[in-house]
């Protein structure tokens, strides 16, 4: 037989350029993220050189006198993130475990696209809900000077990261296969203990990755933080610091960025705070990532 | 003596499909009783049913009765759990809990509350030992039960049922997923167990129901068609439609 296959040239044109059109829109996220990341460094890291270090990693932050301590807006970023994920893991699984194991199915039906709009929400709405509501309840629930605080903003941070762990972790244990729990329970396990020693286990994974986008999700809000936080640079000093007036990184960047001279040192810190978010938000999804990506390799083992 | 007495029980599932017609079935104590027959014809359903396990899918109507030892499973104040440690079960794929092999073969146990970590260990070692697992795991109880092979899985699973001491074992074609060396080991384990234990098998294929009955029920439809000693139903059963699936004319 002397047939020969026609190589690609036999395509037609519009094959081609549909494929290529494709494959350009696949790089250019890659390329984006290249070029962001050159902006972000070439624009932030004159600020290592103009800052000196320890005034970098000093007391405060007051840009119109030479203060540049980024070190208050790191921590109190840290500090509402954290007590956010606080808030919203236990919320957050508690719902994703009703959602999938214990809910009849037309709540079930109710409740996971009420979730996902939860997390449609523009973050400005929570926002205006957070001034207008939680601001002056808290003020005279806590007993407060203002309601404005970084509690305030740990409230509605959490409140915006639940959805993302919510529908991330009730996927997870969905995926876990039913017969793990039939064997349970046919073994004389009650129901909470199904859930809470098989299938919470072995949904582990998937759960840690919820709570890895979760941390991406808070650390990188910026609107509803910045409207109830009362934005004062403060470093905080202990925990009592939770309920007095601080800032975040994003609200600082989003606040000064459009009054601040372009070249100017207070111009380059800001950049360096974004690329400090860059980092922090990078770091978080790589280990989301590695972690949903160990969970597979386990299913496919369980599978074949 | 019978162990179990199956009286005129009807199960419907809420998707309008009939699972069960009016079965009647007396499982006799110490004896390997197969409930055989082309799939969907009701094993399942009817051994999900007698520990309990149904409960959790979609059941719409169950009538009839089954009785443990004379008492009604289905009676109201008895806790599905207690029958359930009474009426163990294992299941057509291995599945082993993502917890060691120790932690599997005792998680009846300490789900059930029991503490005594010197009796756990002796429990597990009576249940691996029967079987037939012992010598090939004894050195790495804490390794995870995953890295078992599909057989020595198995017979984790048979031994996280006998730790919890039931009365009866019931069988979910456990081989189906297994080769035949390991099909062997399952099988010859079995014959030693009955006489301890009450056997329900729903073998996957004719000729492992021939091999291990000692009663066999022939399950067509929802129906059970005909009941008799393995040696008289796989001989020369009355039914046509029995004669027909145990020559292979359909199945």
């Amino acid at each position: 037989m002397n047939t020969t296959f026609q190589k690609s040239s036999a395509l037609p044109a519009s094959e081609w350029i549909i494929t290529r059109l494709i494959q350009i829109s696949g790089y250019l996220s890659i390329v984006f993220v290249g070029l962001i990341s050159i902006f972000l460094i070439s624009e932030g890291s004159p600020a290592l050189v103009e800052v000196p270090f320890s005034s970098l990693f000093g007391e405060r932050w007051y840009p119109i006198e030479g203060y540049y301590s980024i070190w208050p807006l790191l921590s109190g970023s840290l500090l509402i993130t954290v007590s956010a994920i606080l808030l919203a893991l236990p919320l957050g699984i508690g719902t994703a475990v009703y959602i999938s194991e214990i809910a009849p199915q037309w709540i079930k039906e109710i409740l996971k696209p009420l979730v996902e709009l939860l997390a449609g929400l523009p973050s400005v709405v929570l926002g205006f809900i957070g001034i207008l509501v939680l601001v002056p309840f808290l003020r005279r629930a806590l007993d407060l000077p203002t309601g404005l605080s970084g509690f305030t903003g740990a409230l509605l941070l959490g409140w915006i990261a639940i959805p993302t762990i919510v529908s991330i972790a009730e996927d997870a244990l969905n995926n876990v296969p039913a017969s793990y729990r039939q064997a349970a329970l046919a073994l004389g396990a009650t129901r909470w203990q199904t859930i809470w020693g098989v299938t919470v286990p072995a949904a582990r994974s998937g759960i840690l990755t919820a709570l890895m986008l979760g941390i991406g999700r808070t650390l990188g809000e910026t609107m509803a933080v910045m409207m109830v936080t009362g934005n004062a640079p403060v470093l905080p000093s202990g925990l009592n610091a939770l309920f007095q007036p601080l800032r975040t990184m994003t609200a600082t960047i989003a606040s000064e960025m459009g009054e601040v001279a372009k070249g100017s040192t207070h111009y380059h810190v800001l950049f360096l705070i974004g690329m400090a978010l860059f980092i922090f938000s990078l770091t978080v999804n790589a280990i989301a990532f590695t972690l949903s990506n160990r969970r597979k390799k386990r299913a496919e083992r369980l599978l074949s | 003596m019978e162990k179990i007495l199956i009286r005129d029980f009807s199960l419907t599932y809420s998707d309008g499909q009939e699972s069960l017609k009016q079965v009647n079935l007396a499982v006799p104590e110490n004896a390997i009783t197969v409930l055989f027959g082309p799939a969907g014809g009701g094993k399942s359903s009817l051994l999900r049913s007698i520990n309990r396990l149904n409960e959790l899918a979609d059941v719409a109507e169950q009538k009839g009765q089954i009785l443990l030892n004379g008492q009604d499973i289905y009676a109201p104040g008895v806790n599905p759990i207690d029958i359930r440690r009474k009426v163990g079960m294992v299941f057509s794929r291995p599945v082993v809990l993502p917890l060691s092999i120790y932690d599997n073969v005792i998680y009846g146990n300490s789900v059930a509350g029991q503490k005594n970590r010197k009796l756990l260990d002796q429990q597990v070692e009576t249940a691996l030992r029967q079987a037939v697992l012992w010598e090939e795991v004894h050195d790495r109880l804490n390794d995870p039960a995953a890295m078992l092979s599909g057989g020595q899985q198995q017979r984790l699973c048979l031994a996280r049922v006998l730790a919890l001491e039931p009365e009866v074992i019931m069988l979910d074609e456990p081989t189906s997923a297994l080769d035949p060396v390991s099909t062997s080991k399952i099988e010859s384990l079995l014959q030693e167990l009955k006489r301890t234990y009450t056997i329900i098998l729903a073998p996957h294929n004719t000729q492992q129901a021939a091999r291990m009955a000692d009663f066999a029920a022939f399950f067509l439809q929802g129906e059970l068609i005909e009941y008799g000693t393995g040696d008289i139903m796989f001989t020369r059963p009355k039914d046509q439609r029995t004669q027909d699936y145990i020559s292979g004319r359909f199945g």
